[in-house]
């Protein structure tokens, strides 16, 4: 059997965090957490899970930001990254793409939602928990920025 | 010349006919012709056959009252004797008178003119005409003295006869060239007339006639046939004219005669004076005609003249009934003055002034006087003001009540052609009137200034106002756009928390933390339930802040009306389903495709149907959708049977929060901010929203929507 496949949550208000992950966790995945940008970088550079849920307002660092990064990151540049945010105006969506989130969630997310939203994304970058082999390929040419 | 080849002829015949001199004497003597030649024949005769040496021949002549014997010719004598020899008849002491008036041949013995001794002479007078009374009219002295015989008898007859005939033709002649020189007198005289002048026999022809006459009435073969013709013409007008003064009868005619100049053609009219005389051929007409043509012309001219003079005058006349008409139809007094300032005439406004009837009271009267001073003390002013204008101002009063009425007099003066003042016009212009508008007229513009000064002072205001309110409007843009975003904050920090309540509820539910008791469930279902309202409160507010701050986007698309439709019936159909009702649509045919916002048009009619089933018990709820008649709208109508709207609440439910029945225990769910939203929604669709209703027989809620919708 495959690995359990691991989802990075990123909020900086703790309930709701753990509600997410507690479903999570009961939909069979393993769950990490952070409450700020910064927070989310270091634990994607190292554990570097399946996919990351990012709300975007977050303290610190927020989550356009660390997403922008991620993706500049060749370590963590595949990983999928939904966005996830409680403003629902109109510019938040874009500017969410625009740093390089791959969807787009608007809270209030009922945990089922977003648990469909993640084995949609799974399944459509690949699935499994494998690592994609251009990573090695393109490191040197971008370096270890984080 | 003649009488020297009279003598030829008398010497060859005296050869041929030796036998007879006398016979060629009878011929000479009838060759003669006149006196001078007949006494030559004598002469030479008495010379050749009485073998005279010396002859003359004198003949009896008539001067003036005295009759003289004159010397005619001679032979043998000189020439100065015979020419001198002019002997009086009355001087009875001249031997050659006595001798001539001694009545047969007489010797004289008479001295020579050279001096000598007397020579014996035969006188022979020679009669011409028989009776005694009368002296012979030619004497023959011959020397020496021919043989008194038969044949000198036969002689001085044969003399006598021829003398006599040749005297008689000398008579003649005389008497013609007399007549011929006063024909030519005649002749001149008519030539030097300037008119034509003529005599015509009763049948009109030509007899005679002047040049000036003839240039019109005759004509030559040569000339041209225009004249010829011309000439014709003039001679039947001549006739028909003398001819009906023949018929009439009178002794003196005279009349007009048009004739045609044959020169040129031009008409000339002549008059014809013609008298009828006896003449030695019988009747005949005199006729003078004088040229009248430019007498004619000038009669014509005058004629025209007096003509154009009448047509003045009237010309005058009715200017002058025209300028009465004018002058009275003038409001203001007119008064016209001789030269001598008299009144001679006036219009009405003018009567009223300066006359008063007979049975006017006294006072009137006096005032009336009183007018008339002023008015000619004025006008004896306009007499001496240089200019033909004159101004003055007169204080009148009016007669009937004595009010005053000050006037301005305008004087104009009229003058003759020769300069003389033959009348004063003067208009008098009521100046009360004038007074009282200026009067008016001042108020009307201190009103005015004063009306100005307020526009001018609202105007500030007002420019003051809008500034303000500008500034209001700025103000209010501000705060709005700042509730707008506290708004959408709030509606941030409404969503945090309750994604978790309505997680946690979701995931409870769903028996992620274990199986749950039926109560317990319940509990939560109430939990989940309050929640979800909450944010669809929470999300009304946030489309109505976003509708109001301006910033709710708008994404125009072409789409067609009835797929929308279905859309959303299809979304409604859990509401549907639980309302059992009889949901119906009515599309019309042939609908144009929409160009607008379609999840905002999707999202009003949810709204709309939403609505309509939850305010209908029973009975049905239709959506109809139809082109209006303006081609630029389409009607999509929510209609049902439902609880219905009181008139005074159809404008209530618009607002925020509201519903009919707003009270704690209400009935029916929801925001209460729908209609709101669709209202709003409809307007940045450039549509509207319309309600009609009554209350217990259910509403009909329309969206007039624009086929092409421009963004707001």
């Amino acid at each position: 059997m495959t690995r359990p496949r691991t989802v990075l949550i990123v909020d900086d208000f703790e309930d709701n965090r753990a509600m997410y992950a507690e479903f999570l966790r009961y939909s069979g995945f393993e769950v990490i957490e952070a409450s700020n940008g910064l927070e989310a970088i270091q634990k994607a550079t190292s554990a570097v899970p399946d996919v990351i849920v990012m709300d975007l307002s977050l303290p610190v660092l927020d989550g356009w930001e660390a997403t922008r990064r991620l993706k500049s990151d060749d370590r963590t540049r595949h990983v999928p990254v939904i966005a996830l945010t409680g403003h629902a105006l109109e510019g938040h969506s874009q500017g969410a793409r625009e740093a390089g989130c791959d969807g787009f969630l608007a809270k209030p997310c009922l945990p089922e939602t977003l648990l469909e939203t993640i084995e949609k994304m799974l399944s459509r970058s690949g699935g499994g928990g494998s690592r994609p082999s251009v990573r090695s390929r393109v490191s040197k040419r971008v370096g270890g920025g984080a | 010349m003649q009488r020297s080849a009279a003598l030829e002829s008398v010497g060859r015949r005296s050869l041929a006919q030796r036998a007879d001199p006398r016979v060629a004497l009878a011929d000479a003597l009838l060759r003669c012709e006149d006196v001078a030649d007949c006494a030559q024949v004598a002469v030479e005769y008495v010379v050749r056959h009485a073998g005279a040496r010396e002859v003359l021949f004198a003949l009896r002549v008539a001067e003036g009252d005295t009759a003289r014997l004159v010397g005619v010719t001679a032979h043998g004598i000189e020439a100065s004797r015979v020419s001198g020899l002019r002997a009086d008849l009355d001087d009875q002491g001249d031997p050659l008178v006595r001798a001539l008036l001694a009545g047969e041949p007489t010797e004289l013995r008479m001295a020579t003119g050279d001096g000598g001794s007397p020579r014996l002479r035969l006188a022979i007078p020679i009669p011409c005409q028989s009776g005694p009374e009368r002296p012979p009219d030619a004497l023959l002295v011959v020397s020496p003295p021919p043989k008194v015989g038969p044949e000198l008898e036969w002689f001085i007859e044969a003399m006598g006869r021829e003398l006599r005939r040749l005297v008689e033709l000398e008579r003649l002649r005389g008497a013609e060239r007399l007549l011929a020189r006063e024909r030519a007198l005649l002749k001149s005289v008519l030539a030097a007339v300037p008119d034509p002048v003529l005599l015509t026999d009763p049948e009109g022809r030509l007899v005679i006639a002047n040049p000036r006459a003839e240039s019109y009435l005759a004509s030559q073969d040569d000339e041209s046939e225009g004249r010829r013709r011309a000439v014709a013409l003039n001679n039947m007008l001549l006739s028909a004219s003398l001819s009906r003064g023949v018929i009439a009868g009178t002794e003196e005619v005279r009349r007009e005669l048009p004739l045609v100049d044959p020169s040129d053609g031009s008409d000339r009219l002549f008059e014809l004076m013609s008298t009828n005389i006896e003449t030695p051929d019988g009747l005949g007409i005199v006729s003078v005609l004088r040229n009248v043509t430019d007498l004619q012309l000038a009669m014509l001219e005058v004629e025209e003249n007096y003509r154009k003079l009448r047509t003045a005058e009237a010309a005058v006349r009715a200017e002058r009934d025209r300028l009465d008409v004018i002058i009275d139809a003038a409001a203001d007094p007119i008064v016209v003055s001789d030269a001598n300032g008299a009144i001679t005439l006036m219009n009405t406004p003018a009567e009223r002034l300066f006359t008063a009837p007979e049975s006017a009271p006294p006072d009137e009267v006096r005032r009336v006087r009183a007018n008339d001073a002023h008015l000619s003390s004025h006008v004896a002013n306009v007499f001496f003001a240089p200019g033909t204008r004159f101004r003055g101002e007169l204080g009148l009063v009016d007669p009937k009540n004595g009010q005053p009425v000050p006037v301005e007099a305008i004087s104009g003066t009229i003058t003759s052609e020769h300069g003389e003042l033959t009348a004063v016009v003067t208009v008098l212009h009521d100046r009360t009137e004038a007074l009282e508008k200026a009067r008016l007229y001042e108020q009307l513009e201190r009103a005015s200034k004063e009306l100005e000064q307020k526009v001018h002072d609202a105007t500030a205001e007002l420019v003051r106002q809008n500034e303000l309110l500008r500034r209001q409007q700025i103000e209010l843009e501000q705060a709005s756009n700042l509730k707008s975003q506290f708004l959408a904050n709030m509606s941030h920090e409404f969503r945090t928390p309750l994604n978790a309540i309505l997680g946690y509820t979701s995931m409870l539910l769903q028996g992620v933390s274990g199986a749950l008791a039926p109560n317990q469930r319940r509990s939560l279902e109430r939990v989940d339930s309050n929640g979800k309202h909450l944010l669809a409160i929470i999300n009304d507010i946030l489309d109505i802040s976003r509708i109001e701050a301006g910033r709710m986007p708008v994404h125009l698309s072409t789409f067609e009306v009835p797929g929308l439709i279905r859309e959303v019936l299809a979304e409604v159909e859990p509401l549907t389903l639980r309302s059992k009702l009889s949901v119906r649509h009515e599309i019309a045919t042939k609908l144009p495709k929409v160009h607008s916002d379609r999840p905002k048009v999707k999202q009003i009619l949810v709204n709309l149907l939403s609505n309509a089933l939850k305010f209908t018990p029973r009975g049905s709820v239709t959506i109809s959708v139809a082109r209006h008649r303006s081609e630029h709208e389409l009607w999509i109508s929510v209609a049902d049977t439902g609880i219905g709207i009181a008139e005074n609440d159809q404008e209530r439910i618009f607002g925020d929060f509201q519903q009919v029945d707003a009270s704690p225990t209400r009935q029916y769910g929801g925001t209460g901010l729908g209609l709101a939203i669709c209202r709003r929604l409809a307007d940045v669709l450039g549509g509207r929203l319309k309600l009609v209703s009554r209350i217990g027989q259910g509403s009909t809620f329309t969206l007039v929507l624009p086929i092409k919708s421009r963004k707001k």
